[in-house]
């Protein structure tokens, strides 16, 4: 598995990931960017927002309620960053809610279906564990808005990798069945993990600046925090499996289409309404 | 400073200590540590949680409060660094809080804002706003919201 090469690699000369490479401006960049950490919040929100109601007990409810919440917060701050950097009047909802599915920037993993329960855990534990560690990293940004957003939000995000590493361990050590479902879950969202420490072209010229990170920094800590999660869950250690990128680049896996369907339509039908 | 600038800065507290938090009225945007700092063209306030659904309330109220007394002039500037946290809640805040119901955020033993126990047993860590968590007393049976630290 490891000797083949990732899907959609980013510096083929045709198909997948030659038409947009990213600008190569600094402030173009910066937009890129931000709409990177801005769309991963945002889409993962989304996400979670569609458990409002639905959760297996209401206090998960408002538990994933008020993860989504905060990481709508959190989009809510990189996006208007992004549309004052961008400079051409757009907000943080101009750039969620009227631009199209090729147009985002989020990672694949944030996007992937809720599943069940265990599925939406294991992507959440993934996830978050790798958005602390980042935020801990852009706390110290040369860029000081970056800086003050991250070190607001970790103190949530710390919050919320706690909650969902401790349903990693409590289904993966639970019955036959918890256990048979997070060992799906973390097959499921496993592949998209080695998106989040890919370093593309722009990555690599944020992290050159001091604005971004240097995601090889954290590699082996996020190992590390994943598999003793998973000992102690007494599950299988994350299996190495092909990667999957794109997101950053804007090509999605068909589910982003239609949670932006289902985000947008009222804006997109009712453009301008306010409360 | 001159003396009729401080007395201005401290009409403008005066003001802000009766607009109330949308989501726990008895508390007032001061009491909460939302207002930062007040100059004479400004007002400096910072969000409680990122996502907090109220910020965007709380600074109409403020704008609202302050044109109402004529400082029609002065801004509202949000910061986020540093960042809030429940240790900027005023002791009279605190007090407010348990007379409320809600216990109020402590690194000691939780105590029960009905009966004073602390027997108490956590439910859920997420609550009804995100600032809270849902607790029991064991020792009167009541369920209470725990601000939480942060």
């Amino acid at each position: 598995m490891a000797s083949l090469p990732p899907i959609d690699t980013p510096s083929g000369e045709t198909g997948a990931g030659a038409f947009d490479a990213p600008a190569r401006d600094e402030n173009g960049a910066l937009f890129d960017f931000l709409l990177r950490l801005g769309d991963d919040s945002l889409i993962l929100g989304q996400r979670l927002g569609e458990y409002c109601g639905h959760a297996p007990s209401v206090e998960v409810d408002l538990s994933l309620a008020n993860i989504a919440l905060d990481l709508i917060g959190q989009a809510t701050f990189f996006l208007n960053y992004a549309g004052e950097v961008e400079g051409k009047g757009r907000d943080g909802d101009a750039l969620a809610f009227r631009r199209d599915v090729l147009d985002f920037r989020n990672c694949l993993l944030v996007e992937q279906p809720n599943g069940d329960f265990a599925q939406t855990m294991a992507r959440q534990f993934l996830f978050s564990t790798w958005q602390k560690l980042l935020f801990g990293h852009l706390a110290g940004s040369a860029d000081a808005t970056i800086a003050a957003i991250a070190e607001k939000a970790l103190k949530e995000v710390t919050y919320h990798q706690e909650l969902a590493r401790e349903w990693v361990i409590r289904l993966g050590d639970g019955t036959e069945e918890s256990r048979r479902r997070m060992a799906e879950g973390l097959d499921w969202m496993g592949r998209f993990v080695p998106e989040l420490f890919e370093m593309d072209d722009l990555a690599v010229f944020m992290a050159e600046r001091g604005i971004g990170a240097d995601l090889a920094a954290f590699r082996a800590d996020y190992d590390a925090q994943a598999q003793k999660a998973l000992a102690e869950a007494t599950l299988e250690p994350l299996a190495e499996q092909r990667p999957i990128l794109g997101g950053r680049r804007g090509h999605h896996s068909e589910h982003l289409g239609h949670l932006l369907a289902v985000m947008q339509f009222l804006p997109r039908t009712y453009p301008g309404a306010v409360w | 400073m001159r003396a009729s600038a401080q007395l201005e800065e401290e009409r403008v507290w005066r003001i802000l200590k009766d607009v109330p938090d949308p989501e726990i009225p008895v508390l007032s945007v001061v009491d909460l540590g939302i207002v930062r700092s007040v100059k004479a063209d400004r007002v400096v306030i910072t969000p409680t949680y990122t996502g907090c659904p109220a910020t965007q309330v709380i600074e109409r109220d403020i704008r609202a409060a302050l044109d109402a007394a004529g400082y029609r002039d002065i801004r509202i500037e949000t910061i986020l660094s540093p960042p809030w946290t429940t240790d900027w809640i005023s002791p009279e805040g605190q007090e407010k809080l348990r007379a409320y119901g809600i216990a109020p955020p402590t690194r000691r033993a939780v105590e029960c804002p009905q009966c004073g126990s602390t027997d108490c047993e956590e439910v859920s860590r997420f609550g009804s706003t995100p600032c809270k968590a849902l607790w029991r007393c064991r020792a009167c049976g009541e369920p209470f919201d725990l601000f939480k630290c942060h």
